[in-house]
C-alpha cells in the first residue's frame, strides 16, 4: 500500500523551485508552475487539494490558479491515483497496430475499467491520446519518468505486469 | 540515396553527446554567424532558403522572422514548439532522442537573428526522457562557451531553458502555448495581436517548430540558395515525414520534398509497401488534421498525374480531392481499416483536446464524436450522416483558433470519399459490427488502384 506522506515540499524540493523560477524573468515566477506541479506530482503520487494549496503557497499564487490549470491539463491527476499509471494510447494510428486489443486485455487482466484502479491499488489503466510513438505502437508509458514501452504485445504486458509487482517499495 | 539535412548524421555512434557531434561539424553553424554575419544576414538567408514552417502551417520561417517587432528596450523572445501531439507525428521526439544537438544548434543561430537573450523550448510533458536529453545538451553546450554569456566572446548572451506542457494538445498551438508557458490554462488567444507584436509576457515572440529550427544551422553554413535547390517549386529542402500505419517500415524518414507518394510508401528505403501483403485503402497524408484520401487519390491527383510530397502536389485539387501536407505525419490504412471507427476516433481526440472557448468547437466536436459512436456502434440512421456533415461544416471557420476546422476536416473528408462505407454501417449494422467494408466502392468517379504488386514498377 502506498504510504501516507506528509504533503510538505522538502528542502531539496524547495532548492528546486527556486532553480526553476530562475529560468522565468523577475515578476513572472508563475511560469513555473507546470515544472512544479510537476515535481509534486512525482513525489506526492497525485495532486490532491493540500498538494495544490502547497503548490500555489511556494509559488505565491492563489490556489485557484493552481486548480484551474491542474485540472485543464491531463497529465496531473486531481484523483487518487495507482502506484503505477499505464497510460496507454488509444488514438487512430495506435489503433491500426492493436491498441484497443491492449486496453482491452488490461483491463481483463486486472479486471478493471480503462479509467480504474485495480484492487490491489497497484495498476491504474488510463487511455490517452496519441503520445508522438506512432511508429512504434501500441505504446504506453508509466510517470514519475515517463518510461515508453512500444510495440506492445500480449506477452510484453504481462511480463511488464510482472516486473512492476516485482519492483521493491 | 536522397539528401540528408537534419538526420544525415544519425547513425553516428555517440552523436548525442557534445564532443561526437562537435567532430562531426556541429556547431559551426554558431561560429559562422557570431563571428562573420549580422542578425540581419541570417534573417537574409533563412528567407532565400524558402523554408516553410514543419509544425503544420508551412508559413515561410524567413518572413514570420522579418515581422518580428523590435521596440528598443524591450526583450523578445524565441519559442520552440516541442509539444508534438498531432496524432501520427513523431519526427520531433525523434529528433530530440537521437540528435539534441541539432536543435540546440538551430535555437542559437534562430535566437542570434531574433535578438534573444532567453530562448524556451517548450516540450510536451509525457517526453520527461527528451527533456532530460534537452537538458543535458544545453549543459554541455554551455560548458564548450556556446551558450550563456558573451558566447565566443562575440558580446551576444543567451539562455535557453526547457519547459515541459502537462498533456494537452492544443498547447501545440502557438498562443496556447505562450498562455502555457505563462502557468496558464492553455486557451488560444484571440488574434491580433500576433505573437510577432505582443507574445510572450507582452513581447515580441517568435513561435517555430523544432524541425524549422533544426533546418537553420544547415542553411546559414550552406547558404539559403543552396538550401532552396533542394526539393521542388516552393516546397524547398528536405522535410521529416513520420511513416505509422499499415505498413512495413514505420518510422521517420528525411525526405527531399517532391518524392512521388507512390515511391514512399512502396520502396524500400522508405514504407516498404503495405504490410502483410495487404492493400492500400487509404492515408492521411500530414497528421489527423488533414484531410482523409483513398488509395487512388493519394496516388494520383484528379487529372491523373503522379502525387508528390510537397505542399503544393498533396493540395492539389483543393479539399474536394486533395489533403495538405500539414506536420508531416503519414498514416497509412490498408484493407481492414474501419473509416467509420477511424473518424470517431478522431473525433473523440478532438473533443478530448477542444478548450472549451468557442461554442462551434466545444459542442460540436461533442456531437460528431457522439453520432459516429452511434454510426459505428449499429445505432446510426441515414439522416445521421447528413448531420454529421451539416455538424462539421459549421464548426469550420467559426472558432478562435484552427483546432475547430482541425476536427472538422477529417470528418468532411470521409464522408466525402467514403460515403457508402458510412451508408454500409447504416443499411448492415450487423455485418458492419462482426465485418470489415473492405476496400471501398469509392465516392469519387475515379479507378479504384492497382494492387501493390503491379504498383512497385
Ligand atoms: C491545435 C493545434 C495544434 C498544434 N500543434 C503543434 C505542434 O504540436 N507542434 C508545432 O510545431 N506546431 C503546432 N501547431 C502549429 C503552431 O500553432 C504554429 O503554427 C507552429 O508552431 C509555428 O511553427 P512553424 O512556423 O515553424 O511551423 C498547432 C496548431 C494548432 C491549431
Ligand atoms: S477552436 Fe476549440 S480549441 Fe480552439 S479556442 Fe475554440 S474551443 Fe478552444
Ligand atoms: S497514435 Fe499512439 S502514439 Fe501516436
Amino acid at each position: 500500500m502506498l504510504a501516507v506522506k506528509e504533503i510538505k515540499f522538502s528542502e531539496e524540493m524547495l532548492k528546486q523551485v527556486d532553480e526553476i523560477i530562475k529560468r522565468y524573468p523577475e515578476g513572472k515566477e508563475k511560469s513555473a508552475l507546470l515544472p512544479v506541479l510537476h515535481l509534486a506530482q512525482a513525489e506526492f503520487g497525485w495532486c490532491s487539494t493540500e498538494v495544490m494549496d502547497q503548490v500555489a503557497s511556494v509559488l505565491n499564487i492563489k490556489p485557484i490558479e493552481v486548480y484551474e490549470v491542474a485540472t485543464f491539463y491531463t497529465m496531473f491527476h486531481v484523483k487518487p491515483v495507482g502506484k503505477y499509471v499505464l497510460e496507454v494510447c488509444r488514438t487512430g494510428p495506435c489503433c491500426l497496430v492493436g491498441a484497443e486489443k491492449i486496453i482491452k486485455y488490461l483491463e481483463d487482466k486486472l479486471e478493471i475499467k480503462e479509467g480504474e484502479t485495480s484492487a490491489d491499488g497497484l495498476f491504474t489503466v488510463k487511455g490517452v491520446e496519441c503520445l508522438a510513438a506512432c511508429g512504434t505502437g501500441p505504446v504506453l508509458q508509466i510517470g514519475p519518468e515517463y518510461t515508453f514501452y512500444e510495440h506492445l504485445t500480449t506477452d510484453s504486458v504481462d511480463q511488464l505486469l510482472e516486473d512492476l509487482k516485482g519492483r521493491k517499495q | 540515396m536522397a539528401q540528408k539535412i537534419l538526420l544525415k548524421d544519425i547513425d553516428v555512434p555517440g552523436i548525442e553527446t557534445f564532443d561526437v557531434f562537435r567532430k562531426q561539424g556541429g556547431y559551426s553553424a554558431v561560429e559562422k554567424v557570431l563571428k562573420t554575419m549580422s542578425p540581419e544576414d541570417v534573417v537574409e538567408e533563412v528567407k532565400k532558403s524558402g523554408l516553410r514552417g514543419r509544425g503544420g502551417a508551412g508559413f515561410p520561417t524567413g518572413m514570420k522572422w522579418s515581422f518580428l517587432a523590435k521596440p528598443e528596450g524591450v526583450p523578445r523572445y524565441l519559442v520552440c514548439n516541442a509539444d508534438e501531439s498531432e496524432p501520427g507525428t513523431f519526427k520531433d521526439r525523434y529528433l530530440m532522442t537521437k540528435l539534441p544537438h541539432v536543435l540546440i544548434e538551430g535555437m542559437i543561430v534562430a535566437s542570434y537573428a531574433l535578438g534573444a537573450n532567453t530562448s524556451y523550448i517548450y516540450v510536451r510533458g509525457e517526453m520527461m526522457p527528451q527533456i532530460r536529453i534537452l537538458e543535458k545538451a544545453i549543459a554541455e553546450a554551455k560548458a564548450a562557451g556556446f551558450l550563456g554569456e558573451n558566447i565566443l566572446g562575440s558580446g551576444y548572451d543567451l539562455e535557453i531553458y526547457v519547459q515541459p506542457g502537462g498533456g494537452a494538445y492544443i498547447c501545440g498551438e502557438e498562443t496556447a502555448l505562450l498562455e502555457s508557458l505563462e502557468g496558464k490554462r492553455g486557451n488560444p488567444r484571440i488574434k491580433p495581436p500576433f505573437p510577432a507584436i505582443a507574445g510572450l509576457y507582452g513581447c515580441p515572440t517568435v513561435v517555430n517548430n523544432v524541425e524549422s529550427i533544426a533546418a537553420t544551422s544547415w542553411i546559414v553554413l550552406n547558404g539559403g540558395d543552396e538550401y532552396a535547390k533542394i526539393g521542388i517549386g516552393r516546397s524547398t529542402g528536405t522535410k521529416l515525414i513520420s511513416a505509422s500505419g499499415n505498413i512495413n517500415k514505420p518510422g521517420v524518414y528525411e525526405i527531399e520534398l517532391g518524392l512521388p507518394v507512390e515511391e514512399f510508401i512502396y520502396s524500400d528505403e522508405y514504407c516498404g509497401g503495405i504490410a502483410n501483403g495487404k492493400r492500400l485503402k487509404a492515408v492521411v497524408a500530414g497528421g489527423s488534421s488533414v484531410p482523409i484520401l483513398p488509395a487512388n487519390l493519394i496516388l494520383r491527383t484528379v487529372n491523373g498525374e503522379p502525387r508528390l510530397m510537397s505542399y503544393e502536389s498533396l493540395a492539389d485539387g483543393g479539399f474536394a480531392s486533395g489533403t495538405m501536407l500539414g506536420s508531416g505525419g503519414f498514416i497509412v490504412m490498408d484493407e481492414d481499416a474501419c473509416i467509420v471507427r477511424n473518424t470517431w476516433n478522431f473525433s473523440r481526440f478532438y473533443h478530448h483536446e477542444s478548450c472549451g472557448q468557442c461554442s462551434p468547437c466545444r459542442e460540436g466536436t461533442g456531437w460528431m464524436e457522439k453520432i459516429l459512436h452511434r454510426i459505428e456502434y449499429g445505432h446510426g440512421k441515414m439522416s445521421d450522416i447528413d448531420l454529421l456533415w451539416d455538424v462539421q461544416r459549421k464548426i469550420e471557420g467559426n472558432t478562435i483558433c484552427p483546432l475547430g476546422d482541425a476536427a472538422a476536416w477529417p470528418v468532411a473528408s470521409a464522408i466525402r470519399h467514403f460515403r457508402d462505407e458510412f451508408e454500409w454501417h447504416v443499411n448492415e449494422p450487423k455485418a458492419a459490427m462482426e465485418g470489415n467494408y473492405g476496400l471501398a466502392h469509392y465516392a469519387d468517379p475515379l479507378p479504384v488502384p492497382a494492387a501493390p504488386s503491379e504498383l512497385v514498377k
